[in-house]
């Protein structure tokens, strides 16, 4: 197992990694506009001194390098949107709050999507069947910038139940509407994957001859056929939880929750060259740690491809 | 302001400018027998999450709502837009309005309780200006304020020291100019201009702003920020006018989509929206539903379109006077916006302080005549049937421009043959395409910076970083040039309405209408006005029983 880990850290996060803040950091230069390109037109000295403040006065080369050297020691520079924090200030509070919406969601994705999709799996082509498939695919096709306003205007403008908005440290009436919007998707997408593979492990020979032998269906599908069925939806999660996290961009603008999404959007909108980079780092290291975890969880699932 | 210098006659070595109360203050004014909410707490919108709330790095109305809350500078503004003494409760001009000298008031103190003196304004605007600071304003108090040295000391030709202002005693500070301007103080209000304490600041660095570090010394101190979800303020005890303070505490929500902004506002979790944040097309159902909480009032900012000059067809004047004429400019404000915008047909609003309006003779035409006069001019300028106009029209992509312009395209085909093309991009993009002049015709916004015609009409000088068609026309460069020294409010006037004057012959924009400053507020906040610059101050508020 060690060796496992410490061959994935060196010879696939680092050079992934690597490539990803090289590919990154020339493109976010070559996109047209600057962070300090605004409405009113300042004067060249009053621009060179703002560059020169944020070394974007040096040649590319040099700032490539003092940002390597820089985020090696885990420093990922001043925000050039944000002026009053750096970069590492504005993430390690947006983490927490990510996380904790993402975590959550999550694992109601997971509980909810894994039972329906295995509910239609077992009553295949009946009104069970087509109902959660159908709302599935409601979910899958219905755009969260959608449904976020039209929750609000229920929830929030009619009933007056739960807040618009918002996010108070995390606070359980704060969470409800941007937690149903944020997994609405992933309970789609997991139902679906969910319902699909049960019903193909369920027609295999193994599950036939357990049937056979009298065996209650409860049984089968806790013993025998849940976890041959998981594969896929498990090689879906890494990204899945990644996606959850981060992705949050609609959810987090609609609902006003100080997390990674709205960084990242600023960040991009507003070429906080640094942001930007240090995001992108961000979300490219969790991928490969969740990468990683679904495939040491395979191996817990099927022993066939156990990591030797 | 200008009220203030009217009443003295120029010829006069010496002379002495007092400003006269006139029942504007900045403070609540709640009216005797008002029965008040007993929590005083506002949540307001501000539109984006400010950059920073350091008045040295303000970038634009984000930061400048905040830092206008949070410290008080020379000279402030009432809630409709008057200027007002703020930590300076008088001020006098010398030297033909060449110096001037200010009286700080004996009570302003900062939020630690010590005193703001002189030395602290002394120490803020030199900041301000030096490169070091890298401030994007820095600029501001050469350029507009023209400020001894301002603009040499931002080119690095003169270190800060230099700068034309200068502590003379703890409670008097001196601002020399380069060159007399009789609107120095309304210059004053800029939310870049405020005082800071140096101890802090020296203290903390670029953390000197955290919600443990900051000392301010406006109405309000900051108690919490929270990036991209709130900045709570509460009130300043040691501020000098406390006692007539309303608002206990201010909470700032930095939301950027307007829709959800706005259902925040409907589910009562909001007092005001941001300035513009009426969502558009909500408008029709909010007059229907809410008509009272519907808030417009006219703003000092004019939305154009810029003609490339370097280009053809552009640098004919026949074509450029032809388009300007073909558009209805009361389609456009009236049944596309339709939330209060003025059409426009010079740069400078009618509301801008002291200012009165030209009209220009082709404004009194009919819209069928002024149709037959641009068909009549665009032939001589040679385009016909075979031979159409072709040119790209650039904006920046948003539902609004992009209704305006199609609006306008159809307007300008009924001249003849016209064909354009839309052209959008993203914000930055279409700002550096704008800056590299890479354009033909590009949708433009000017908001004034201080309430002075000289804060838009400057925009066609052709040392204005901002013009952006590269108008040029040494005619008006002087009259421009001459305005901004001219001390005498009715020569000046007169001097603007030739710049404007000079304008309508030569097209360098077509002005299609003046900004409204447009939010939902909540029928039980009072205490608001008519700030042309669309600022609403917390200070002057106060919330009425409901």
């Amino acid at each position: 197992m060690l060796k496992f880990i410490l061959r994935r850290i060196f010879l696939e996060a680092i050079p992934t990694l690597l490539v990803l803040v090289t590919v990154t950091f020339f493109l976010i230069r070559l996109a047209p506009g600057g962070p300090f390109s605004s409405e009113m037109n300042v004067p060249p000295e009053v621009k060179a001194a703002i560059e020169a403040k944020y070394q974007l006065d040096q040649p590319m080369s040099v700032q490539y390098l003092n940002y390597l050297t820089d985020l090696a020691r885990g420093d990922l520079g001043p925000s050039f949107k944000y002026k009053d924090f750096t970069v590492n200030e504005l993430v390690n509070k947006a983490i927490p709050v990510s996380f904790k919406l993402g975590i959550v969601a999550f694992l109601i994705a997971l509980v909810v999507g894994v039972s329906a999709g295995v509910a239609a799996a077992l009553r295949q082509n009946t009104w069970i069947d087509y109902s959660v498939m159908g709302v599935a695919m409601i979910g899958v096709v219905l755009p969260n910038f959608v449904l976020a306003p039209m929750l609000a205007l229920i929830f929030a403008v009619w009933f007056k139940i739960l807040p618009a908005g918002g996010w108070e440290g995390g606070q359980i009436q704060f969470m409800v509407l941007p937690v149903a919007v944020l997994c609405k998707h992933y309970i789609s997408v997991i139902a679906r994957i969910t319902r699909g593979s049960m019903i193909e492990v369920l027609g295999s020979p193994f599950i036939r001859t357990a049937r056979a032998k009298g065996l209650p269906m409860h049984y089968i599908l806790r013993r025998h056929a849940l976890k041959p069925a998981m594969l896929p939806v498990v090689s879906y999660l890494g990204p899945a939880f990644v996606g959850v996290i981060t992705g949050s961009v609609v959810v987090e603008t609609f609902f006003g929750i100080p997390g990674i999404g709205q960084l990242f959007i600023n960040g991009a909108l507003n070429r906080d060259y640094s942001m930007v980079l240090g995001l992108t780092i961000l979300i490219g290291a969790l991928m490969i740690t969740f990468n990683a975890v679904v495939d040491i969880l395979y191996g817990y699932i099927d022993p066939r491809i156990r990591i030797k | 302001m200008f009220g203030m210098v009217r009443l003295y006659p120029f010829c006069f070595g010496t002379l002495v400018a007092l400003f006269g109360f006139t029942g504007a203050s900045q403070a609540a004014d709640v009216p005797p027998g008002t029965k008040l909410h007993p929590v005083q707490n506002l949540v307001i919108g501000n539109g984006a999450e400010p950059s920073t709330l350091d008045p040295a790095k303000v970038q634009g109305r984000p930061e400048s709502n905040l830092t206008v809350e949070l410290f008080e500078g020379l000279v402030s503004q009432d809630a409709n837009g008057k200027v007002v003494p703020g930590v300076a409760e008088k001020w006098e001009s010398k030297e033909g309005g060449k110096v001037w000298i200010f009286t700080l008031r004996k009570n302003a103190k900062w939020s630690d309780g010590s005193p703001v003196t002189a030395q602290d304004f002394e120490y803020a605007f030199k900041r301000n200006v030096d490169p070091k600071t890298a401030s994007d304003y820095s600029w501001y108090l050469g350029k507009a304020s023209n400020v001894q040295n301002g603009i040499a000391i931002v080119e690095g030709k003169k270190p800060p020291s230099e700068l034309g202002v200068k502590a003379l005693n703890d409670t008097t500070l001196q601002i020399t100019l380069e060159k007399p301007v009789a609107y120095l103080v309304s210059t004053l209000i800029h939310g870049s201009l405020m005082p800071v304490p140096k101890k802090v600041v020296e203290k903390f660095g670029d953390k000197w702003t955290d919600p443990a570090n900051i000392v301010s010394n406006g109405p309000y101190k900051l108690s919490e920020r929270i990036v991209n979800e709130r900045i709570v303020m509460v009130r300043n005890p040691y501020y000098w006018n406390n006692a007539k303070t309303v608002i206990e505490q201010v909470t700032v929500l930095p939301i950027n989509n307007q829709s959800a902004e706005y259902q925040r506002y409907r589910a009562n979790a909001m007092d005001v929206t941001t300035d513009g944040g009426v969502p558009s097309e909500q408008v029709a159902q909010i007059r229907k539903e809410v008509p009272n909480e519907l808030t417009l009032w006219p703003q000092l900012g004019t939305y154009y379109y810029t003609y490339n000059i370097k280009v053809k067809p552009f640098d004919d004047v026949r074509v450029r006077r032809a388009l300007s004429l073909a558009i209805n400019r009361d389609v456009i404000t009236k049944q596309i916006l339709s939330t209060g915008e003025v059409s426009a047909y010079s740069m400078t609003p009618a509301i801008a302080d002291g200012y009165q309006a030209v009209r220009h003779d082709w404004e009194a035409l009919s819209q069928a005549q002024r149709e037959g006069e641009a068909k009549k001019l665009l032939t001589e300028a040679g385009y016909g049937p075979g031979k159409p106009l072709k040119f790209q029209l650039l904006y920046n992509t948003n539902e609004q421009h992009k209704k305006i312009a199609l609006a306008v395209v159809s307007m300008w085909k009924r001249i003849g043959p016209v064909e354009v093309e839309l052209v959008n991009q993203e914000w930055k993009t279409f700002l550096d395409t704008r800056n590299r002049g890479d354009f033909e015709v590009t949708r433009g916004a000017w908001i004034a910076d201080y309430n002075e015609a000289s804060s838009m009409i400057d925009l066609y000088h052709s040392k204005h970083g901002s013009n952006d068609g590269k108008y040029s026309n040494p005619a008006y460069d002087e009259v421009i040039d001459k305005a901004k020294v001219t001390l005498d409010p009715a020569e000046r006037l007169k001097l603007y309405q030739d710049a404007e004057r000079i304008l309508a012959q030569d097209f360098p924009a077509l002005f299609l209408y003046h900004y409204s400053n447009r939010r939902m507020i909540k029928p039980w906040v009072k205490g608001y006005g008519r700030n042309p610059q669309g600022r609403i101050q917390a200070r002057d508020l106060y919330i009425v029983a409901h």
